[in-house]
């Protein structure tokens, strides 16, 4: 260890004050993964044909895929007719999402409202309209009402195919095909539930958006999907947290997400990702494999991925842009933190396909304890992309030296008129660093947490503000034990 | 108010400090000069706890509260919120942090564990006004993060402008002098004038006398071969300047 105090090391597990269990009555079926489980789901969900069928075919596209070994990530073999592949709590009338939270088991509004999101009408966060995801299904929608008066259509997956074919159709699959890797068919395969935006042509979404994941059940997946689409001229703000139970035994999340920005569109995603990482010997934990990807569609339009990525015990993970759109804009700004055992190998994807596209990448990886935290991004240019430009900066840190830190850049120019600029840099905590802030007062911790602070913070200055400053706590929590 | 007692020290096992022996009094200005690998910069680190050095034997008293505490059993931050200052030779850079957020939090810790209440940013803002004055730094700076891309002589006004937020009790300024240019000197020297008082002390480790023409020193000491060898008052540094070192140490 470079860095020394003289205080006892602690050998308590962090505080994950999110793994609780909640008891309820659930109506899950039996583990494995075949096409009947599949059509079960499908029916289940009261899907039309369209849909049983794509899932059908990603499922048959799936059996021919191996998963990917390419990542800086060691886990042991995952057993997928091991796994759950829907469980939702039981509403009282079967098949039918509660149509108010009176209808809903007072267990899981208290789940929520522990988890610090109230769903109640007089508890909700103003400014913020909440999806709540619990395992399989979404189970409440708030601010549905006033999101309306204005057109935007903020509801569930499930939902969404039954009130909106026509938008969901039309996009559904259009920015991750099934056939993009063996997470994404899977997911196709097997995807219970998660959100769907509308924001309609001209409309500044009033509210912020944002689903919340809870994975609760055991031995269950959750494989949600979200979609995305922000009309002309629109501008959205979308959130999303997660977080699951302590277990024993490693948890499969595999979600897709997309996201559509029409000509002058904006979307901003922002992730605070805190699935139980597993205990201090890297037992248990969610195993996270997530296909995130947004397409600029029309011209101007923008997206941005802002991620702080502190949980899981493996996180598979990297929120793309496709700029098609000419002047249309990517970004990704990420803070992964890794500790205990942890995994990480997260990045991102910039592929310009349009005139005068422009991608900024800004990731901080920061390592501790036994953990692996790898940065992995590509930058495409493509021939039609005129003048297209790209900053990427990806810097890590090391606290102790029993962690590693990786980055694996990719680029692929095939037009001259591209400007590409890259800065990496590895930095460890210094014992002169440390004993500077010391010296001003500060207790080892916050002089950690402020050196941390500083070196994310260009990250930390694109979330919302509510969010940044829960990012800023989380990692302050999680750095705490690292340091002794 | 701090007694240093036949303190002696190692650093990589090699010994530096060998028995160095120093009594600090409230109001009292001290100057230490001393040849280049006497123990100059290891006495000062060691006061403010840099864990890498490694004390063999000796104490540190300092005055807490009519109590004499032993100084070498306290971590970095206890001894500042205690008001040990020490005004660093090579200031270190954190970026990311702003000057402004830093020199609140630090202000924060301490007044808080002095039993006073912290400060909002806009109560201390007012207070930064005042002291940035004392330096006559350009208030940007504050909006910059600490020390990164700052000259040697910012970096050093920098140390003072910490000193004047902090009202440490006692003042360890590590070869604050070098690298200034004779403005910035001076400007340094004032500042440092204007936060002296009956009720704290200043140990200003120096090369040069010339610093000792802007801050008047009540002692003078030289420090060689890890002890201090010689001690008087500021006429002292004037023959330092005329005649070197050597004819103390031989």
């Amino acid at each position: 260890m470079e860095i020394k105090s003289n205080s006892a090391p602690k050998e308590l597990d962090r505080e994950y004050k999110y793994g609780f269990t909640t008891d309820i009555e659930v109506d899950s079926i039996g583990k494995g993964l075949n096409e009947e489980i599949i059509k079960i789901i499908s029916a289940k969900k009261e899907e039309p044909e369209w849909l049983l069928e794509y899932r059908l075919k990603a499922f048959a596209h799936w059996q021919t895929l191996e998963e990917p070994s390419w990542a800086n990530l060691n886990y042991p073999k995952i057993d997928y007719q091991d796994i759950v592949y829907y469980s939702a709590p039981k509403s009282k009338d079967e098949n039918a999402k509660p149509q108010s939270l009176d209808e809903l088991d007072p267990e899981l509004i208290k789940t929520f409202e522990k988890l610090g999101i109230p769903l109640s009408e007089q508890k909700r966060i103003t400014g913020v309209a909440v999806d709540a995801v619990f395992d399989s299904v979404s189970i409440a929608t708030t601010h549905k009402e006033q999101l309306e008066e204005v057109g935007v259509i903020f509801c569930s997956i499930s939902e969404a195919v039954k009130d909106h074919p026509e938008l969901v159709k039309k996009y559904f699959g259009s920015v991750v095909p099934y056939k993009d890797n063996f997470f994404a068919a899977l997911n196709a395969a097997v995807f219970t539930d998660g959100s769907f935006v509308y924001i309609p042509k001209g409309v500044t979404c009033p509210l912020d958006l944002s689903t919340y994941f809870r994975i609760n059940a055991e031995e269950t997946g959750q494989f949600e999907r979200t979609l995305i689409v922000a009309d002309e001229g629109s501008f959205v703000n979308y959130l999303e947290g997660c977080t699951a139970p302590m277990r024993d035994e490693n948890q499969l999340h595999a979600a897709i997400v997309e996201l559509v920005a029409l000509d002058d569109a904006e979307i901003k995603y922002s992730t605070v990702q805190n699935w139980y990482t597993g205990d201090k010997d890297g037992k248990g934990g969610i195993y996270n494999f997530v296909t995130k990807r947004g397409k600029c569609l029309g011209r101007n339009s923008k997206i941005s991925w802002t991620q702080i990525e502190s949980g899981s015990a493996i996180t598979w993970k990297y929120p793309s842009c496709i700029l098609q759109g000419e002047n249309s804009q990517g970004a990704f700004y990420s803070v992964a933190l890794t500790h205990d055992h942890m995994q990480a190998d997260t990045g991102t994807k910039m592929i310009h396909v349009g005139k005068n596209t422009k991608s900024t990448i800004i990731s901080k990886g920061i390592s501790t304890d036994f953990s692996k935290n790898s940065y992995r991004g590509q930058v495409k240019i493509l021939p039609s992309a005129e003048n297209a430009r790209n900053y990427s900066q990806c810097d890590s840190m090391l606290v102790g030296d029993k962690c590693s830190a990786n980055t694996y850049p990719y680029l692929e120019v095939k037009n001259k008129t591209a400007t590409i600029e890259h800065e990496a840099s590895t930095s460890r905590i210094s014992e002169d660093q440390l004993f500077y802030l010391q010296s001003r007062g500060l207790d080892l911790e916050s002089a950690i947490s402020t050196l941390v602070n500083g070196f994310c913070k260009e990250v930390f200055k694109e979330l919302p503000l509510e969010f940044s400053v829960e990012a800023v706590k989380l990692i302050e929590m999680k750095l705490e034990n690292s340091i002794g | 108010m701090l007694e240093i007692k036949d303190l002696k020290v190692n650093v990589d096992e090699k010994p530096v400090l060998k028995g160095l022996n120093l009594t600090v009094k409230p109001g009292e200005v001290h100057a230490i000069m001393g040849p280049n690998g006497s123990g100059k910069s290891t006495l000062s680190k060691v006061i403010a706890g840099h864990p890498a050095y490694d004390v063999t034997s000796g104490e540190v008293l300092y005055d807490i509260n009519f109590e004499m505490k032993n100084l070498l059993e306290m971590e970095p931050d206890e001894r500042a919120k205690e008001g040990i200052f020490l005004a660093f030779q090579y200031p270190v850079e954190v970026p990311g942090v702003s000057n402004r957020t830093f020199l609140r939090t630090s202000f924060n810790s301490i007044v808080k564990h002095q039993g006073s209440s912290e400060l909002s940013e806009e109560q201390f803002d007012e207070i930064l006004k005042k002291k940035i004055e004392i330096v006559e730094m350009n208030p940007s700076f504050l909006d910059r993060p600490v020390n990164v891309g700052f000259s040697g002589g910012e970096k050093k006004r920098n140390e003072i402008l910490q000193m004047a937020v902090l009202s440490p009790r006692v003042a360890f300024l590590d070869e604050t002098d070098s690298g200034l240019d004779i403005d910035a000197l001076r400007i340094v020297a004032n500042g440092v004038n204007k936060l002296k008082s009956s009720d704290n002390a200043i140990v200003l480790i120096t090369h040069y006398q010339r610093l000792l023409d802007y801050i008047e020193p009540d002692f003078v000491h030289v420090l060689a071969d890890g002890k201090i060898i010689e001690t008087g008052d500021k006429n002292l540094a004037h023959k330092l300047e005329e005649k070197g070192y050597d004819w103390l140490v031989h």
